[in-house]
């Protein structure tokens, strides 16, 4: 009979550390220096980072099954902040500036960093601050919020091609770390890593491939993750070893699936979580409390 | 694991005699190592040395059949362990597990929900076909009443779990034909199971405690013949099921281990009591390698994200789904119907040429040639650009076919707004909605000539 040998494979690099927040709740993420789950053969000293969203503003069309938790706070950025740190037991945030959107109501940066400063000021847990996914705006937005919020090591995002470097000098100058998008491409993604590291810090730059959900997409994001993380790992490349982040509560709920049963919809997001996970994600964006709890039951 | 063309050479009648239709034994060789060529056309081969190349050429994760006719469930011949690599071959089966000892009406439930649950999704029908029948009540009787049950009110594919050999065995007799895995099929009954396997012809599925375990149980049927068989290695929770099937499939494809090239079975249905977890763990152990996962819910909720998981994972990477570039039109549109335009990933089409019918005001759709990338990636990529959009509108005269000059773009574009103003003068460059669903209420609230 021939002799079966567990056929282990162990990596010599890790991926970077990238710790978020600031004080006792500081969270790290990455850090590993094999495949997810695979502690058989590496190891993986933090577990993946699950952060839930809010927004700056009242949400419009959201699904009444994913609007219900927060149906009593969604006015109050603050009250809303607290509540998924007290009740859903969220060990970060993701605060969405929606209110600077330009093609929304186009607020003003200041009015932006503004709200910021007031719920960094009032959660201990690491925040995520999103900008409005413009370029310029963005600029504009993130610099303000990282002056804002100096020392608080927030994550600032997104950061692009077209509005990197302003963005990462300001959260160099103030200590914060950034989310560099590149979407769905190994190539862009290491460019623009490659573009950064120039004169920021590698250890606070997290990847954001961009994530599609469930049945829109998702094989897309799942294969980039899991490609970078070859690069990373497999073929040591430096600038493909950053944690990877998912941002995709968003596109989940708005599927007519996640929108037509509450069960369905939980499953939605939480399925297209986990599988991130198993390609690769260091850091999760997640809008329902459920689908959170069950990502954390399965992988923490 | 996969043969060199050199060593295929040496066992070649080396009489370059040209009638398998290449120049010479070498270049037939070198055709076999790639797959490109078939045994067969080589007429001088000695029948050993032919079985000997046969064995040594095989896939290194054998192909393992289940069912008949339209239910047939085919899994293995995997050959990466990463999609991006190349892509998965084989959908793993989704079985719904019936107990023998559950209610009545439960078991009837599950039936009608085989038989009847039918999802269409982009061209693409998503079924259930495959049953796991369970022996938990101690009275073959009922069993049997089971199996013939499911046997004869479904067509699906059959799964057997009895851990009892003789009724496990008995059971099989009552389908045979319709091809049922077995299971378990241990070290301890190995030697009573191996003539039951193979006058039924039906294929093991192999437990074992570990991994070692497993390899013992599938070295012994394969020298008493047995090829059919799927593997459980034992595991208990999702953890251990990544472990063990990722090192089974490494085993087979990188040191082209034989005794381990078969799929896998994974059982969430006994790890998670809660059925949340139950379903997370099934997409997790369907991702990352099992063959068959096997199941206890048959609520469509659960199902469908799960069946659209897999459609999703197994989907392939090298020929992105797309449609054809033109510009569309939905219903019958006129002079002043609205303009909208959408990549040719089949997503973005399906969804909204749909909500644009569903709507019931006609339109012309532009399809732009995006290569199956969605609006974002075609963006960043330049395939779905303000020039790229200009350049359409040329080459299907857009302009000319309607009387207004209105756009209307995909939501998630906000960037290419100003692109558009730019590359399509006297155009005014309307965002849609982000959502396709909300397409109708848009159109029709939104929409002037
Ligand atoms: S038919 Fe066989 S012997 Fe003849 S050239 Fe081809 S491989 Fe060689």
């Amino acid at each position: 009979m021939m002799k079966y040998e567990p056929p282990l494979e162990k990596i010599s690099v890790n991926i970077r550390e990238t710790v978020v927040g600031h004080g006792e709740k500081a969270l790290k993420i990455g850090g590993e220096n094999t495949l997810p789950f695979h502690f058989f053969e590496g190891s993986l000293p933090n577990p993946p980072g699950l952060a839930l969203e809010i927004l700056d503003t009242e949400p419009e069309n959201w699904a009444p099954s994913v609007l219900e938790p927060f149906e009593d706070v969604v006015s109050d950025p603050v009250k809303w902040a607290k509540k998924c740190v007290e009740v859903f037991g969220a060990e970060m945030l993701c605060l969405r500036l929606l209110s600077a959107d330009p093609m929304g109501k186009n607020g003003s940066a200041e009015e932006a960093a503004e709200i910021t400063k007031i719920v960094a000021d009032a959660v201990d847990v690491p925040l995520i601050v999103w900008g409005t996914d413009m370029e310029e705006k963005d600029a504009q937005v993130l610099t303000q919020v990282a002056r804002a919020c100096s020392g608080k090591n927030l994550l600032l995002a997104p950061l692009v091609k077209g509005n990197y470097e302003e963005i990462a000098k300001a959260a160099m100058e103030h200590g914060h770390a950034i989310v560099a998008q590149a979407s769905m491409d190994a190539n862009l993604t290491k460019e623009l890593n490659i573009a950064l590291c120039k004169f920021f810090p590698p250890e606070k730059i997290v990847i954001d491939p961009t994530a599609s959900a469930l049945g829109y997409g998702l094989e897309y994001t799942f294969s980039i993750i899991e490609e970078i993380k070859q690069f990373g790992l497999a073929d040591k490349d430096k600038m493909m070893q950053m944690p990877i982040l998912c941002d995709f509560g968003g596109d989940c709920w708005r599927t007519k699936e996640a929108k037509e049963n509450r069960e369905q919809g939980i499953l939605w997001e939480a399925i297209t979580g986990i599988t991130f996970i198993l390609a690769g994600a260091n850091l999760l964006i997640l809008r329902h409390p459920e689908a959170l709890k069950l990502i954390k039951e399965m992988v923490v | 694991m996969a043969l060199k063309g050199a060593e295929i050479m040496k066992m070649l009648p080396k009489t370059n005699c040209k009638e398998c239709g290449y120049a010479t034994c070498f270049a037939f060789a070198m055709k076999l190592a790639t797959g490109g060529a078939k045994l067969e056309d080589c007429p001088y081969l000695d029948p050993q040395v032919k079985a000997q190349l046969e064995a040594a050429m095989a896939p290194p994760i054998k192909l393992v059949t289940i069912g008949t006719g339209e239910n047939t469930l085919s899994i293995g011949e995997e050959q990466v362990m990463f999609r991006h690599e190349k892509t998965f071959f084989h959908e793993p089966g989704i079985a719904i597990l019936i107990s023998d000892k559950g209610a009545e009406s439960e078991i009837e439930e599950k039936l009608k929900h085989i038989n009847t649950f039918d999802f269409e999704r982009i061209g693409q029908k998503l079924r259930i076909n495959l049953l796991a029948l369970c022996f938990e009540s101690g009275d073959k009787d009922k069993f049997q009443a089971l199996v013939k049950k499911a046997y004869q009110t479904t067509e699906a594919a059959l799964i057997l779990i009895c851990e009892d050999t003789d009724v496990l065995f008995s059971a099989a007799a009552l389908c045979a034909d319709r091809k049922p895995l077995v299971y378990p099929i241990t070290n301890e009954n190995m030697n009573v199971a191996i003539p039951k396997l193979k006058k039924l012809g039906v294929a093991a599925g192999v437990k074992g405690q570990s991994i070692d375990a497993v390899v013992s149980v599938t070295s012994d049927l394969k020298d008493a013949g047995i090829e059919d068989m799927v593997l459980d290695p034992g595991f208990k929770n999702m953890l251990e099921g990544i472990r063990d099937q990722t090192l089974i499939r490494r085993a087979a494809l990188k040191k082209g281990f034989r005794p381990l090239g078969y799929p896998t079975i994974a059982f969430p249905c006994f790890m998670y009591p809660d059925r949340f977890q139950e379903t997370l763990a099934a997409a997790a152990l369907m991702t990352k390698y099992a063959g068959i996962v096997v199941w206890s819910q048959a609520n469509a909720h659960f199902l469908l994200p799960l069946l659209v998981l897999r459609f999703n994972i197994f989907s392939d990477p090298r020929r992105p789904m797309t449609v054809e570039e033109k510009a569309y039109a939905i219903g019958n549109p006129d002079e002043n119907s609205p303009v909208l335009i959408s990549t040719n990933y089949a997503l973005d089409y399906f969804i909204v040429s749909a909500a644009i019918e569903e709507g019931n005001m006609p339109a012309y759709l532009c399809i732009n040639n995006t290569e199956g990338l969605g609006v974002m990636a075609a963006w960043t990529s330049g395939k779905f650009n303000g020039e790229a959009i200009a350049e359409f509108f040329k080459k299907y005269g857009v302009a000319d076919k309607v009387k207004h000059r209105k756009l209307i773009i995909p939501g998630v574009a906000k960037k290419l707004v100003a692109e558009l103003e730019e590359e399509l003068p006297g155009w005014e460059i309307i965002l849609g909605p982000l959502e396709g669903s909300d397409i109708p209420k848009f159109l029709s609230e939104q929409w002037k000539a």
